[in-house]
């Protein structure tokens, strides 16, 4: 097992420097100049000896190969520099944003999991009734539904709602408060992001679970089971849906790294200062340092979540380890 | 209900609201305490002043602020007036108009205890002017007519110009100008860049990454009495459909920069009494631009068919219902003594004000310059506010004399790289000033060897000529002439650059915030020390 642990993690190297190579030129072929952006955004005059100053400043009139290696040896050892945007280090600007991001991406993997195991397997037990098609009905419309769509929409009848109720509009709150320093607060903000995002999520792991649940009833040992007189419930419990979680659980944990970095265009309905609108900025704002340090982040989440489910796999599945 | 009825009903809402603010608004009294929360639709990049342009720095950062000079806080709508901040009286200039001599207060403390001082006034001048290798002033620029900045006592601050300028006073006027503390600035220039240490109605409190700035109240303000609010957060929505959600949800109670007509009469619509709305003519300005290095756009007939296409008086009243555009106006801002009244417009192309004939002559114009079937793309900003909007209506109005135009929308950084690179054949572009000071305002039109923002491509030293002159004229009726010339020419004449329309701003806000005033910039009057809140009227 450590052999295995030790191979995956030094698979991860290669995966992170092809990133580096990629987010660092891709970066730089974009149209486009931080310092006229930033001097000029308004549309007023901009000086050219402005500009001139502040490519010095933010190192830009260095060789790119030069830019390439401070970028990649100060990943290397946790120093990623400064926002060429702020002038921040990108370690503060990126922490507060981190911990909401996480926060969510938590909140709306487990109402994704409440949502799709119960109803997944329920769709498969019941297959081909009533509830079955009520259940794959509101998944699909899950997978329809554009989750910053469902966002507005929730925002908008919290409006209406709290209008008619109340007589006075209330709407979540749009600035953050960790949830150990005011709960309410922090739930009332982040219960609404974290429905409209598990909702859309939970509709792919829905049909995941339903389709494997599906096939592990079809097994032998499941009417072997049956034909022992075993309860269909235990049935369903511990011999079909803990068999049929694996592809589900390779689902549940890809979408789980999404959530961290690709909730952009929620973020920006519920004004979540989350790391998606914070990589959406960055990237218009053409500030390099932020855009680059984010992409690494999300690279490492997604390896290190790959490289979690792999393991987990391979706990579940003993075969798994020794598969050369 | 029907959407014209609708309309009419907001409308009638939206007037009974102005009106009921008005009476209100003479007899309000001031009420102590409270903090007011307002949105902002951008971040500033660092906390300098003197270093950044937008409009996302001073919403947030100006109420730690004080200043030399400044709009009238009581009359904001003023082109002309300027009031001391920081200096005891506005000065009258000697030397036959060549030096200003400004008094500086005595009760004015940094909010670290240490008094302000002319010092103070004279390290963060010459860090704005004549700024030292290595800073960056984003308006270094507006000041060529200053020679020196001196500082004889701790009282007094001499700026000796060049020659008399016109520009000069609304150039201080600036509200980036923010005086900075000499003791903080002799140890590092870039101090500043993130710190805040002002003088101003409000103490930084805190800055929280990509969500807000909060600040409370001075309590040794040197204005006794202000501020009145106990504090403000500053809090930064991208989304414009967010910050009229937040505004409807009392999530924040204003937004400065302005909303378009439909979030005004939604507002109003949802909140009845609840909502103000004030309005302004807005110092910005969408403009037209041919790309004089692409045929067939280096023909001057051309360029003129093209502004004589566009129906300005009808436009506006089309695009005032659903765009941030309103006024008719050239390149000076409508209403300034030095621009063009209705009847001198009238004479300029693409201002006549029978469009019939305005239209027959862009089609002799183009079938004399040999140029039929007429094909091009305009380079605009993906914005809608009012960028593509106005992009779509002139797509229309080019049509009308046979042009087949399409708009290219780009993000700001590919749209800023297409202007300046002259990647495209007519660029849709904006010129949005803080001051309204024309003399400066429209160095951007002179040749692009002069003018770094004149993405036209094009040098008329006969045009330069008649700025220089302008601008070095201390008479206000030569000014006023030979800026009729230099418009003329822009517009007509050679049709070089085309100002479209002017934006328009309104700003819908919860009715409990009083004191505040519009004026026809987003960047003036920020400073909030005259603000209060009152939850009760």
């Amino acid at each position: 097992m450590l052999q295995y642990v030790i191979k995956r993690l030094l698979l991860m190297i290669p995966t992170l420097f092809g990133a580096a190579v990629l987010v660092f030129f891709l970066m730089r072929a974009i149209p486009g100049d931080i310092c006229y952006l930033r001097m000029a955004g308004g549309g007023g005059t901009v000086d050219l000896d402005v500009v001139k100053q502040c490519h010095i400043d933010l190192g830009l009139d260095r060789p790119l190969l030069v830019q390439f290696w401070e970028f990649v040896s100060g990943f290397a050892i946790g120093d990623f520099g400064k926002s060429m945007w702020t002038g921040q280090p990108i370690f503060d600007e990126v922490a507060l944003r981190f911990q909401l991001s996480l926060q969510i991406a938590i909140m709306a993997t487990l109402v994704s999991i409440l949502i799709a195991i119960p109803l997944g397997t329920l769709s498969a037990v019941k297959q081909d009734t009533w509830v079955d098609y009520a259940v794959r009905t509101f998944s699909i419309a899950g997978i329809a539904m554009p989750s910053f769509w469902l966002g507005i929409l929730i925002i908008l009848g919290i409006l209406i709602i709290s209008k008619s109720w109340f007589g006075e509009s209330w709407m979540p709150p749009i600035t953050y408060r960790p949830l150990w320093v005011d709960p309410w607060y922090n739930l009332s903000m982040l219960i609404w992001p974290a429905l409209a995002t598990g909702y859309r999520y939970s509709a792919v792991a829905t049909r995941m679970t339903r389709s494997a649940v599906l096939e592990v009833l079809r097994e032998d040992y499941v009417r072997t089971a049956r034909a022992k007189g075993v309860f269909e419930t235990l049935v369903i419990r511990r011999h079909a849906l803990r068999n049929a979680l694996l592809p589900v659980i390779t689902v549940i944990g890809i979408e789980f790294a999404f959530l961290i970095g690709g909730l952009v265009v929620t973020e920006q309905v519920f004004n979540l200062n989350g790391i998606g609108k914070l990589f959406v900025e960055s990237v218009s704002n053409h500030d390099y340092n932020m855009t680059q340090s984010l992409v690494m982040l999300v690279v490492a989440i997604f390896a290190l979540t790959n490289f979690l489910v792999d393991i987990f796999y391979a706990w579940l599945d003993p075969r798994i380890r020794f598969v050369r | 209900m029907k959407p014209g009825r609708l309309y009419r009903v907001a409308c009638l809402a939206f007037g009974a609201a102005l009106i009921a603010s008005g009476a209100a608004m003479a007899k309000d009294e001031p009420k102590r305490g409270g903090i007011l929360k307002f949105v902002v639709p951008d971040e500033p990049p660092s906390f300098d002043g003197h270093k950044e342009t937008t409009f996302a720095l001073i919403h947030p950062i100006a109420p730690f602020y004080s200043v030399l000079i400044r709009v009238d806080p009581d009359n904001p709508a003023s082109l002309t007036d300027f009031v001391c901040d920081l200096c005891t009286e506005m000065p009258k200039p000697t030397d036959d108009g060549k030096t200003y001599t400004f008094k500086i207060r005595k009760d004015v403390k940094f909010h670290d205890g240490t008094p302000l001082t002319a010092k103070d006034v004279l390290a963060s001048y010459q860090r704005i002017i004549f700024p030292p290798p290595g800073v960056s002033s984003g308006r270094k620029s507006q000041y060529p007519m200053v020679e020196s900045v001196t500082s004889p006592d701790d009282e007094t601050v001499v700026f000796k110009l060049k020659y008399p300028s016109g520009a000069f006073i609304p150039a201080v006027a600036s509200p980036y100008n923010f005086i900075y503390s000499k003791a903080k600035l002799d140890k590092d220039q870039k101090w500043y860049e993130s710190n805040v240490m002002g003088s101003g109605p409000f103490i930084f409190d805190k800055r929280e990454a990509g969500a807000r700035i909060t600040g409370k109240r001075n309590p040794d303000y040197y204005r006794k009495g202000l501020p009145y609010l106990d504090g403000f957060e500053a809090i930064f929505a991208k989304k414009q459909s967010l910050r009229v959600q937040a505004i409807r949800g009392d999530q924040a109670a204003i937004e400065f920069r302005g909303f378009p007509p439909k979030s005004r009469d939604d507002l109003v619509k949802a909140l009845g009494k609840d909502i103000t709305v004030q309005e302004s003519d807005w110092n910005c300005g969408l403009t037209l631009t041919p790309n004089h290095e692409k045929k067939p756009f280096d023909d001057p007939r051309v360029r003129r068919a093209l502004t004589l296409a566009l129906d300005r008086w009808g436009g506006s009243k089309d695009l005032s219902k659903i765009a941030i555009m309103k006024s008719v106006g050239g390149i000076v801002f409508p209403g300034h003594p030095l621009g063009m009244d209705k009847a001198e417009l009238e004479k300029v192309a693409g201002y006549w004000p029978d469009i019939e004939k305005s239209r027959a002559e862009a089609k002799r114009l183009l079938k004399e310059a040999g140029v039929t079937h007429l094909k091009f793309t305009m380079l605009n900003r993906n914005v809608d506010q009012p960028y593509t909007i106005a992009g779509t209506w002139m797509i229309d109005q080019f049509k009308k004399i046979g042009i087949e135009a399409s708009q290219r929308s780009e993000p700001g950084g590919q749209w800023f790289a297409g202007l300046r690179n002259g990647d495209f054949e007519v660029g849709i572009t904006a010129n949005c000033q803080s001051i309204v000071n024309p003399l400066l305002d429209v160095s951007t039109y002179l040749s692009s060897k002069r003018s770094s923002q004149q993405y036209g491509r094009f040098d008329d030293p006969d045009l330069d000529k008649i700025y220089d002159k302008m601008a070095s004229s201390g008479d206000v009726a030569e000014q006023k002439k030979l800026m009729t010339q230099f418009q003329k020419r822009v517009l007509d004449e050679q049709a070089h650059n085309f100002q479209v329309m002017w934006w328009y701003r309104i700003v819908p806000y919860r009715s409990y915030v009083k004191g505040w005033k519009i004026s026809p910039s987003h960047y003036l009057n920020q400073d909030l020390s005259g603000v209060w809140i009152d939850r009760d009227s």
